[in-house]
């Protein structure tokens, strides 16, 4: 997994230009100008599905049948909004595109175009080679029959041949980790296992382009590593298309990222740029940024701090909870205060480590002790990372860490905050 | 939507096992891949593509049309006690309300060539499966909206796999009529040898009238909730449980009931009567399935409008 991370960081690096020209013969998918319309009335919109099979049907009865084919579709009906409004964007193989924004944003809507689900109303998609979407997991799962006779009835409704299935099906049991209850009905599954299974079998598919809609929101978190992992192998020879609310995910395995708002693109670019146009436009909302990315050799990590609230001067003690498979020798530590719903009053600061945090392999707890806090009042998330060989190998990382109410005089501007000091348990 | 071709054409290069680092890349160059278009233009202004990617479609669906199909046997008998009794159930009670309505002497049918109660089983049994067959595409549409919402597959396979248990019912109910026929002693003529030909005719005909209903029932709940009432009545009006009348309103309705001469025909077969209707049962069959292939056609245009006003 940390070699993900390695590569993530060599893309992020370098941020692409928005429709390169060069080496266009690489594309596999190609969004031109893409636009979908929906309607907020039920009633109206069953009415103007019934328009518009017939317009399908016979084209000729079109409003507008004599102009080109967009003008007929491109204007709005009663009760009618452009739910993606105006979408560009080429893909190449091993390029990640993360699309964010807040929930009505268009993501889905515009997966599902991608996925030729729905037909765009104006502009064109192109999509070469095989198309896998993971936008339903277990798609075709009938509870009744067994997890064996579903990953077969789920395998084909994806595309896959028996034979491909017949070849696959012991990685595919294999990778789920339920062997045991692959003959159990599904109905006896919990809702992580269902998922599994779905995952495995949607990621057996080999595809050219890989659609992923927040479906790794679920399962727990060895599980969500795993899939990272083989989504990481996918990426390589394919171009995938991310939807997530979770920035870390986007940050992790995205190379690109598409920010949008509305239906329309706000900002398309270098994933982290995408995802500061993200954050500065969801001022006072809650942040629920509590995931953490785990590296290999680490299970999983936790935090939590006995206060949340702190006063002028007060030091701030909070626990992590490393799960090591085998020691780990942290190298370097950092602490990052971010003062929540302003993109960049941060301070932050390399926890000078004079020795290496040895981890044992089992439970680790550090025990981290600020120095007394002079920032200004307001909600701050503290961000935690943790990372082995001088750095190039994620231990564990979160964005926040905890989340800490500062009261005290200072009531605006920036304020550094001094080193922490950490103890090992 | 215009698919110029699917995925699976391609030979992929195999992975052997999922936990190795991928070092297979892909061996095709960009131009090998298939291109999948979409646009907003009517894909019937391309026909020559349109048949091609249908014709293209049916034949990938063809495996996943019966892995549905057994998904579904193997579920719907698995949680029912009676298991495929229910198969023949419904035409067995319905016909036993008549036998039952005849033997009072409420009700006096005649010019039956063989005992009432054997031609009103044999009436029900045909008549169940091409009420089967014209609620299948609906059924199969709605039964399937959560996968159409979310997962792109050659969508003619539902409709193929809610034929095939179209077809196994009539399989089931094929012993009972045997029973019947065996039980009163009615035996077939030479002409048995049609009743496929007759059998195909009804099931093509539930079925293309079936897709007809599928644009607007697949957006209007009305006409799903409506099919078995309008079922019920039109049984009334076919030569079901009463031979076929040649005057009055029953004759004149008759004559326009494209099924009254199917059934008429397909019990004929198995009685042993004179094919009297024959070419007109003919002839329905082959425009049954002309409608039916148009039909298949029109589905296939209109499924991403429908995906997109039904919801999952």
């Amino acid at each position: 997994m940390s070699t993900i991370t390695a590569t993530n960081r060599e893309r992020s690096t370098g941020a692409l230009p928005l429709e390169a020209a060069a080496n266009d013969d690489q594309v596999l998918v190609d969004v031109r100008g893409v636009r979908k319309k929906f309607c907020r009335s039920l009633k109206r919109s069953l009415w103007y599905g019934v328009k518009d099979i017939a317009g399908e049907l016979v084209p000729a009865s079109r409003p507008s049948a004599s102009q080109p084919h967009d003008s007929s579709r491109s204007e709005l009906r009663k009760d009618e909004f452009w739910a993606v409004d105006g979408v560009s964007f080429q893909l190449r193989r091993g390029e990640c595109l993360g699309l964010i924004g807040h929930n009505g944003a268009g993501k889905t809507t515009l997966l599902k175009m991608l996925n030729g689900l729905i037909k765009p109303d104006g502009g064109q998609i192109s999509m070469r080679g095989r198309v896998g979407a993971l936008i339903a997991l277990g798609a075709g799962f009938n509870p009744i029959l067994s997890g064996r006779e579903n990953i077969y009835v789920n395998a084909a409704v994806l595309g896959l041949s028996k034979r491909e299935t017949e070849d696959k099906l012991d990685e595919i049991i294999d990778f789920t980790e339920i062997e045991e209850f692959i003959d159990s009905p599904v109905q006896s599954y919990s809702s992580g296992m269902q998922v599994r299974l779905g995952f495995a079998v949607a990621t057996a598919l080999d595809p050219d382009v890989l659609i992923l809609d927040e479906v790794l929101a679920v399962g727990d978190a060895t599980f969500r590593a795993k899939c990272f992992a083989r989504i990481g192998k996918v990426l390589d020879r394919a171009a995938v298309i991310f939807v997530s609310h979770s920035e870390s995910q986007v940050q992790r395995i995205c190379n690109r990222g598409l920010f949008m708002s509305k239906g329309r693109p706000e900002y398309l670019g270098d994933t982290a740029s995408a995802l500061i146009a993200y954050r500065s436009s969801r001022t006072g909302q809650a942040d629920d940024q509590r995931d953490w990315i785990c590296g290999d050799d680490v299970r999983n990590a936790t935090s939590g701090a006995d206060k949340t609230h702190l006063k002028w001067g007060d030091k701030l003690v909070f626990r992590v909870n490393i799960v090591c498979d085998r020691p780990i020798s942290v190298s370097n530590l950092y602490i990052q205060w971010h003062r929540q719903g302003i993109a960049f009053m941060e301070s932050h600061h390399n926890v000078g480590l004079e020795a290496p945090i040895e981890l044992n392999a089992g439970p680790n707890e550090l025990l981290i002790e600020s120095s007394p806090v002079h920032l200004a009042e307001g909600k701050y998330d503290v961000s935690f990372a943790a990372f082995a060989s001088k750095g190039k190998q994620t231990v564990a990382h979160t964005y926040c860490a905890v989340e800490i109410q500062v009261e005290g005089p200072l009531g605006a501007g920036p304020a550094v905050q001094s080193p922490c000091t950490i103890t090992c348990k | 939507m215009t698919a110029a071709t699917t995925p699976d054409q391609i030979e992929k290069p195999r992975r052997s096992d999922m936990s190795d680092t991928v070092t297979v890349h892909n061996q095709l160059g960009i131009d090998d891949l298939p291109v999948r278009v979409y646009s907003p233009s009517p894909a019937i202004e391309h026909p020559g593509r349109l048949l091609q990617d249908m014709g293209h479609d049916l034949m990938a669906g063809r495996e996943l049309a019966w892995r549905l199909f057994m998904r579904d046997l193997k579920a719907q008998y698995r949680q029912t006690y009676l298991g495929y009794l229910w198969a023949f159930l419904p035409p067995l009670v319905a016909s036993l309300t008549f036998i039952f309505l005849q033997s009072q002497g409420i009700t006096n049918i005649r010019g039956t060539t063989v005992p009432y109660a054997a031609f009103a089983m044999m009436g029900t049994l045909l008549w169940q499966t091409f009420v089967e067959a014209m609620q299948s595409p609906l059924n199969s549409i709605t039964t399937a909206k959560p996968m159409l919402a979310k997962v792109n597959f050659p969508r003619e396979a539902i409709l193929v796999s809610g034929m095939y248990m179209v077809g196994f019912n009539f399989l089931i109910r094929l012993v009972l009529l045997a029973a019947v026929m065996a039980y009163w002693q009615v035996v077939p003529g030479a002409t048995v040898i049609l009743f496929p030909l007759a059998m195909l005719g009804l099931l093509l005909c539930g079925f293309c009238i079936g897709l007809l209903m599928v644009p607007i029932g697949g957006l209007y709940g009305d006409v799903l909730k409506a099919i078995p009432i309008v079922a019920q009545f039109w049984m009334l009006l076919t030569p079901v449980v009463y031979p076929p009348q040649s005057d009055g309103l029953a004759g004149f309705l008759a004559m326009w009931n494209p099924i009254s001469p199917l059934i008429t025909t397909a019990r004929a077969t198995l009685t042993g009567d004179p094919l009297t209707q024959l070419p007109l049962t003919i002839a329905i069959t082959l425009c049954a399935a002309c409608i039916a292939t148009a039909g298949l056609i029109a589905y296939r245009l209109i499924m991403p409008h429908l995906i997109e006003r039904m919801g999952g």
